[in-house]
């Protein structure tokens, strides 16, 4: 067959390639808005609201919402700093036994090996699952059963939980990222297998585990279902790990359904965000100067 | 000549070596002499990496590896020997320069620390020391702190030389260290080995037949058989083996009719 290039096909071809680049550059163009709508709309009815005195002075409670939001901010970090030293050595090290050992002690153990396949699909699926499902469990478990009540401390445990198979995963990424060579060249040099994950896989794989923990902070943060049913929802500041207590996003969802505050909601969401915002930057920041400092560029 | 009075470091008898069906070395025996450059080599595939990673058992990271035969240094079993400890005897330097993503101190540093030295003066002495003995000193002593993978790669492959001298082993397999080189840089590791074969038994694989002629002192040439796998043809003083080959084989390949 002769194939033959017509004037007519190639407007024809650009005349599609205009249609789909027109699309394309419209679905952007609609979500940039949409998300600019969200945003500025919290930010504009937020930012009137905000000023040295909303952030530094307590809530006040009742149905009219009185008050500042300083107890929900000094709250949201005790609970972020609580789940994050619950989880990251929990979940740093699963995810070293599963790249670092059980890769190795499967080949020679079928039993471990399904055991193995068993415990990837359970952490790929609880990252899937719905946070509520979480919440529930750790009432079960934390609030009801062991009787730590709302408190700090059922929060911390469940959020943990929450947070797990993110660590777990971007670690495990993480440290399959690190090259063979290092292993090796330490191996070689008579370190360890345990000297060589501590000091230089783990290093190597700095950038990508700390990614995944300033993920999970940012889901902490935002998280509410969880600390509803977990946390309970008092204002007041927590004494110690057994208060009661209430984060920044679940100040939110209490003066929005339950006060007629909606302005102070706003104003609390306004913190959120920027608190988001700045997660975020950390993460693209951190990670590139990590990363730049591990090619020897510093 | 002197060489041949030179004590045996590594004894090979009959060792084979199975990456699980597939036996990729087949009954090679072969006496290593202390303070001596011994060059491996032979077409791609024979198994040279194969062997020299046997020196140091880092083929037992690779699952299903099985070996038979024996391999002694200084007339004791390999196997028989703690794995760390074999590790300290016999240091290896890789094909890719592969500093670890620390500064150049903590590169160095790394093998003594490993092994329990906390002192940080005998630390520095260490280091400085190490990277003499790796002709790198002078080009790195104000920039200690920079990290190794800041450096050429000429200079990566000599801070790798550096760590392994840190530890002070016996010997030290050298897995064709240049071949990721220029020809300045290449020239610089052989005059090294030059001098490191004073204190050190040298174990290098090369493609390059003009390194092993310039830089070694015995040479041994690997080939594969029918079924692949790979086998000493022969093996003698570099002078020997490339004026007067014993085997046809041997001086076919030298000469560049194959492989
Ligand atoms: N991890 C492994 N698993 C299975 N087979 C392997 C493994 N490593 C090497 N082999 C095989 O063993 C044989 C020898 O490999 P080796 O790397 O030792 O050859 P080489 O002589 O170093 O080759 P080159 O000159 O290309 O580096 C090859 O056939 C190779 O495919
Ligand atoms: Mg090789």
């Amino acid at each position: 067959m002769q194939l033959e290039i017509t004037t007519e096909n190639l407007a024809y071809q650009k005349t599609v390639q205009k249609i789909a680049f027109g699309g394309l550059w419209l679905c952007g163009v609609l979500v940039l808005m949409m998300l600019a709508w969200v945003v500025g709309y919290v930010l504009i009815q937020g930012g009137q609201v905000i000023d040295l005195k909303f952030l530094t002075t307590k809530p006040a409670g009742g149905v009219s919402g009185e008050g500042g939001m300083s107890t929900t901010i000094v709250t949201t970090i005790y609970l972020v700093t609580l789940t994050i030293s619950l989880a990251t050595p929990l979940g740093v090290g699963a995810a070293i036994y599963l790249t670092e050992y059980a890769a190795e002690a499967q080949k020679e153990n079928r039993l471990l090996a399904i055991l193995l396949q068993i415990s990837r699909a359970g952490v790929e699926t609880l990252a899937g699952v719905p946070s509520i499902i979480f919440g529930l469990f750790g009432f079960a478990l934390f609030v009801s059963f062991m009787k730590f009540k709302f408190s700090l401390l059922s929060a911390g445990l469940s959020g943990a939980c929450l947070i797990l198979p993110v660590i777990i995963r971007t670690s495990e990424e993480a440290l399959l990222t690190v090259p063979r060579a290092y292993r090796e060249g330490s191996l070689a040099l008579g370190a360890t297998k345990w000297q060589t994950i501590w000091q230089v896989v783990l290093p190597a794989a700095m950038p990508g585990v700390v990614t995944g923990i300033i993920l999970s902070v940012g889901r902490i943060i935002a998280e509410t279902a969880v600390f509803w049913v977990t946390l309970g929802g008092s204002y007041r500041l927590p004494k110690d790990v057994f208060s009661s207590g209430r984060t920044m996003s679940l100040h939110v969802y209490s003066l929005a359904t339950e006060t007629r505050a909606f302005d102070k909601a706003m104003g609390t969401a306004f913190v959120l965000i920027i608190t988001i915002v700045i997660l975020n930057l950390s993460i693209t920041y951190l990670s590139r100067h990590l990363a730049a400092r591990s090619m020897g560029k510093n | 000549m002197t060489q041949k009075t030179k004590p045996t470091k590594l004894s090979v008898k009959n060792f084979n070596l199975f990456y699980g069906n597939f036996q990729a070395l087949q009954e090679v025996s072969i006496d290593i002499p202390t303070h001596r450059i011994t060059a491996i080599i032979g077409p791609s595939g024979c198994g040279k990496s194969t062997f020299l990673r046997s020196f140091n058992r880092m083929n037992d990271l690779i699952p299903n590896v099985k070996t038979k035969g024996q391999i002694l240094i200084d007339s004791h079993n390999l196997y028989d020997l703690d794995i760390v400890a074999l590790r300290k005897r016999v240091g290896m330097v890789f094909q890719r320069p592969n500093p670890f993503p620390k500064s150049i101190f903590d590169n160095v540093a790394f093998g003594p620390r490993a092994h329990g030295v906390r002192d940080k003066l005998k630390l520095q002495e260490i280091v400085e020391h190490s990277l003499r003995g790796a002709a790198l000193w002078e080009e790195v002593k104000d920039i200690l702190d920079k990290s190794g993978l800041a450096l050429s790669g000429g200079q990566q492959q000599r801070l790798c030389i550096a760590r392994a001298l840190a530890v002070e082993p016996e010997v030290i397999l050298m897995d064709e260290p240049a071949s990721a080189l220029d020809p300045v840089a290449t020239l610089r590791i052989e005059e090294l080995m030059q001098t490191l074969k004073e204190h050190y038994t040298i174990v290098i694989v090369t493609h390059n037949m003009q390194q092993a002629a310039r830089a070694s002192d015995y040479t041994a040439f690997f080939n594969m058989a029918e079924n692949r796998a790979g086998y000493l043809v022969e093996h003698g003083s570099t002078n020997q083996l490339f004026v007067n080959p014993k085997e046809k084989l041997t001086e076919d390949y030298i000469t560049g009719r194959f492989g």
